[in-house]
């Protein structure tokens, strides 16, 4: 255990650190689940419906029994015996494991098949007979509530139409005041279509129940292993302490593994009933069809402004189209997730939302994508109304939002809609994107090209970001509230263990938490080992996604780092023979005050506290801390994007020239991390912007079922980011940091639609909806823009 | 079933078969190289590339047999020696991964082209990888990661 010294290109704490987990997937040495094998392992498929809506006659498995290498196939009818034909959702909704009545869209899970190897279980999904009586599908949102709309989900009693819920935020009565007295009032309908988080590595699970000890060890694609445990306890029956949920590398999250999917308890009940591991990965298409989709928000948003351009007040109307069940994974007490932060940056006077949600013959899910838990929609409804704002009033659109911004004096700022930002500076950040951008110049650029017939456009975003959620008495996930264990072993030479209950799909937890016991203890990162995704080995928590892993777990690492610190304080000023108050910090070692000379680092330290050195009365050995943190609030980061396009006015095509992206998410741990967080979520927002959609036929038939079809921003479509930040720590988090893992998704696309609709201007275009493909832009020249489904 | 004989990393590995095998099977699951990914069944993706004769395949669209009497190199082959490959260690400098899922496959277009091209640009570089996707990094590092094995192509490197 050498301590060494902290540079810059290794810090001890905070900075420009490489990743400790690079190492091993460079070499291919990676494990996800699929890499996982174990002796006797069978391997699963599902057989799924080919339409959206159809009642189930009969399903003959028959002739797929006598396939030489099945060994079971199940069915809806197998697992209610055991009561698994239905389980619960996120979202206090029941969704069929397998169909046993009917099938509510197209690629719903009807029957298991279990065989020797992944060839021979797809061979024998085309054995299995299935009759379907078609009923007439549901599509559309906007006609799920029409009065002769098919009843999708009779299995709920006493339902008699598609309605899921209706859900309010704001002042209804202060918002018509202020609208009935506006000068300026604005309203567009958009869409957010539908669109999917397709992480590279899709959705499997490895269960091995072991009959002789009654354990469950299952491997899964799981962005919360600790939620799910428990929940495959409360389902299945299995003590809770004989299941164990490892969640190994896994190949890209966003938000599309929180939920349980079918395929995780059919590899369950599989290897339950044949008493051997069985495999289950669907593949691509299955992942498009099928998880957890994002977004299919209708808004109807209008903006009341002075004819000066102070804006009054915002309002908006949503329909949401949850799909066949209502499986959105956010807390509970919020079925819109965050949307009600739509006020965004900006010192309304009144605001109001009334969300809908509705089932429809589609895949269920909704919240997943790095939204934020629909920060995403709120943020795109109120960027581009103020664009639109600016467009009407023929004010520039940089100048109109520097004009309403929330004041650094008004943090912590009270929302019109019931939050509270922690902190905000929004100005400087706004002020750094354009300078920059070169601002002024590409107007100047613009209005040249525009005398010439190009299409140039300049779209500017400034959102403002709600992650980390508890508090825990205000936020839970199917009644678990939103906080996370963290525990901290330090060895006696002073290397560390740290056990998270988040964990990583990418982010970089086993760096950065290091960082941050570094940071607070001044252990050199590479003697710590973070310890995540496995839930023997870790405390409870909720688990990683709405950008919540640095806000609350690596506030609970700070904490519990201090507690450690503030044992080793005690210790050393036994090993010095001082009082503990006689005793200063610097980091990694305690000094003697005022003789600086004398003193023990926390190697020393850490190894006295396991000697025989006599303690204080009631002061146990050791160094080891605990702790669960619930943060009081959520976080509020912020940015200001700038996007350039060009348009070519003969195809329609978009070309992204220039991306600056300036944002502020306090203190960064590892801005080499930080920065690639961004450049993500960037990326994420040039495909919605331009090519990503879920889009469905008449008939319910999915028409992006696969990486053909649904389109995915590739190296060539996207520019050189050009990134900047400020700092406005958060006042709550102990370390001063907010989430940023989802920040860029959510502010980049209005960036872009707004840049898109600006190099339209010549042509008349004030709004059109994403995504802004070729022939939807050329539509929108020749003034046909229309929603995309 | 057939049998067929691999040349993978420069060492021959024999199995049998059926023919429908492809290769990205053949080599995670019968001879258990699971550093090559799979994703998307429809050659878009590009986690399962790997070189066949120096060249860059995408594995999910070869058969296993009309691999064979071919030099199929992984990401398992580029570290020689204990001697880590610097498209490797580029990706590691300059943050050129996260989940680390599509990163093999990038990784070993990249050693095809800084065979071909010691020298690429950006340009270069971003057309080398548009037949594969990477969901994470938005490109720019994987762009300068490449960029650094070219700076550094003759220089060796550890971890």
């Amino acid at each position: 255990m050498t301590s060494v010294a902290s540079t810059e290109e290794r810090p001890i704490g905070f900075g420009r650190l490489k990743r400790k987990e690079d190492a091993r997937f460079i070499r291919g040495l990676g494990q996800y689940v699929d890499d996982v094998q174990l002796p006797g392992m069978l391997y699963g498929a599902i057989l799924r419906s080919p339409v959206a809506h159809a009642r189930i006659l009969s399903i003959d498995a028959s002739a797929a029994l006598q396939h030489p290498k099945v060994h079971a196939v199940i069915t809806g009818q197998d697992l209610q015996a055991r009561s698994l034909a239905w389980m619960p959702t996120l979202s206090h909704d029941v969704q069929p494991v397998l169909a046993t009545d009917k099938v509510r869209f197209q690629g719903q899970e009807v029957a298991f098949v279990i065989a020797d190897d992944h060839y021979s279980a797809r061979d024998a999904l085309e054995l299995i007979h299935v009759d379907y009586e078609t009923l007439p599908p549901v599509v559309n949102a906007r006609r799920a509530m029409d009065s002769d709309a098919p009843v999708i989900r009779d299995d709920l009693e006493g339902q008699a139409d598609n309605h899921i819920f209706d859900w309010e935020a704001g002042d209804r009565a202060a918002a018509d005041a202020v609208f009935g007295a506006a000068e300026v009032v604005i309203s567009e309908e958009m869409l957010y279509p539908r669109v999917h988080p397709a992480p590279m590595e899709t959705l499997g699970a490895v269960a091995d129940y072991k009959r002789v000890s009654g354990k469950l060890t299952l491997w899964s694609t799981s962005q919360a292993p600790h939620a799910h445990r428990t929940i495959y306890a409360l389902l299945i029956g299995l003590p809770e302490h004989k299941i164990r949920v490892i969640s190994p590398d896994i190949g890209g999250g966003f938000g599309n593994k929180v939920g349980i999917y079918p395929g995780y308890l059919c590899a369950i009940v599989g290897s339950m009933r044949l008493g051997r591991p069985v495999k289950w990965r669907e593949d691509r298409s299955e992942n498009l069809m099928s998880t957890s989709f994002a977004r299919d928000y209708v808004m109807r948003g209008s903006i009341a402004a002075s004819r000066a351009g102070k804006i009054q007040g915002i309002r908006v109307e949503v329909i949401a189209d949850h799909g066949a069940f209502n499986t959105a994974a956010q807390p509970s007490r919020y079925p819109a997730g965050f949307f009600h932060v739509f006020t965004g940056s900006y010192d309304v006077g009144a605001a109001h939302c009334a969300v809908r949600g509705v089932y429809t013959n589609k895949a269920p899910g909704g919240v997943a994508y790095a939204c934020s838990f629909r920060v995403t929609e709120a943020v795109y409804l109120v960027e581009r109304l103020v664009d639109m704002l600016a467009h009407d009033l023929d004010l520039d659109p940089a100048e109109l939002r520097l004009a309403n911004f929330i004041q650094p004096e008004q943090f912590p700022y009270q929302s019109k809609t019931g939050w509270v930002y922690d902190s905000g500076d929004y100005e400087p950040t706004m002020r750094k994107a354009l300078a920059l951008a070169g601002y002024g110049e590409l107007r100047r650029e613009q209005a040249e090209k525009r005398v010439r017939g190009e299409l140039m456009g300049i779209g500017l975003s400034f959102f403002t970001e709600a992650v980390g959620a508890g508090p825990r008495k205000h936020m839970d996930i199917f009644g678990f509230g939103m906080a996370d264990g963290v525990e901290l072993r330090i060895h006696p030479t002073g290397a560390a263990v740290l056990g998270l209950s988040v964990q990583t799909q990418g982010q970089g937890h086993e760096t950065t938490f290091a960082q941050i016991i570094a940071e607070e203890l001044g252990i050199p990162p590479e003697d710590v080992d973070v310890v995540h995704g496995d839930t023997d080995n870790t405390p409870f928590g909720l688990g990683t996604y709405g950008s919540r892993s640095t806000p609350v777990s690596g506030a609970a690492t700070a904490l519990v780092a201090r507690k450690t610190r503030e044992k080793a304080r005690i210790v050393a000023s036994a090993m010095l023979e001082v009082a503990p108050d006689d005793l200063e910090w610097e980091k990694g070692r305690w000094f003697v005050k005022g003789d600086p000379e004398i003193g023990a680092t926390i190697q020393e330290i850490a190894m006295a506290a396991h000697g025989p050195l006599e303690l204080p009365d009631g002061v146990e050995s050791g160094l080891d801390s605990d702790t669960i943190y619930s943060p009081p609030n959520l976080t509020f980061p912020f940015g200001a994007y700038v996007c350039v396009v060009d348009v070519d006015p003969g195809t329609g095509a978009v070309k992204v020239r220039r991306f600056i992206a300036v944002d502020d998410c306090g203190v960064r741990i590892n801005p080499m991390v930080v920065e690639g967080q961004i450049h993500g979520g960037l990326t994420d927002g040039v495909g919605m912007a331009l090519m990503e959609l879920i889009a469905f036929d008449e008939e319910g038939n999915c028409l992006g079922g696969s990486l053909m079809d649904y389109l995915i921003p590739t190296a060539v479509e996207v520019p050189d980011w050009e990134t900047d930040f400020t700092v406005t720590p958060s006042p709550h988090h102990p370390l001063g940091a907010k989430g940023i893992g989802e920040a860029a998704t959510v502010g980049s696309p209005p960036a872009i639609v707004n840049a898109i609709v600006d190099a339209l201007k010549p042509y008349g275009v004030r709004h059109m909806d994403m995504p802004c493909t070729p022939g939807r832009v050329w539509d929108a020249m020749q003034g046909k823009a229309a929603p995309p489904q | 079933m057939m049998q067929v004989t691999l040349s993978v990393n420069h060492r021959e590995h024999t199995r049998q078969i059926e023919p429908r095998v492809l290769l990205v099977n053949y080599l995670r699951d019968e001879i258990g190289m699971t550093g090559t990914h799979w994703g998307c069944d429809t050659s878009n993706c590009g986690m399962c590339v790997v070189l066949m004769d120096g060249e860059p395949v995408k594995s999910c669209t070869v058969l296993a047999a009309s691999a064979a009497g071919h030099e199929i190199t992984t990401v398992e082959g580029l570290e020689r020696d204990g001697v880590l490959d610097p498209v490797q260690q580029g990706f590691h400098e300059e943050h050129g991964l996260q989940c680390g899922f599509c990163t093999p496959g990038m990784m070993l277009t990249a050693r095809a082209l800084l065979d071909a091209n010691p020298d690429p640009t950006d340009d270069e570089i971003r057309e080398a990888i548009s037949g594969q996707i990477c969901r994470c990094t938005g490109y720019a590092t994987i762009v300068r990661s490449i960029r650094w094995a070219a700076e550094h192509s003759t220089q060796t490197v550890g971890d």
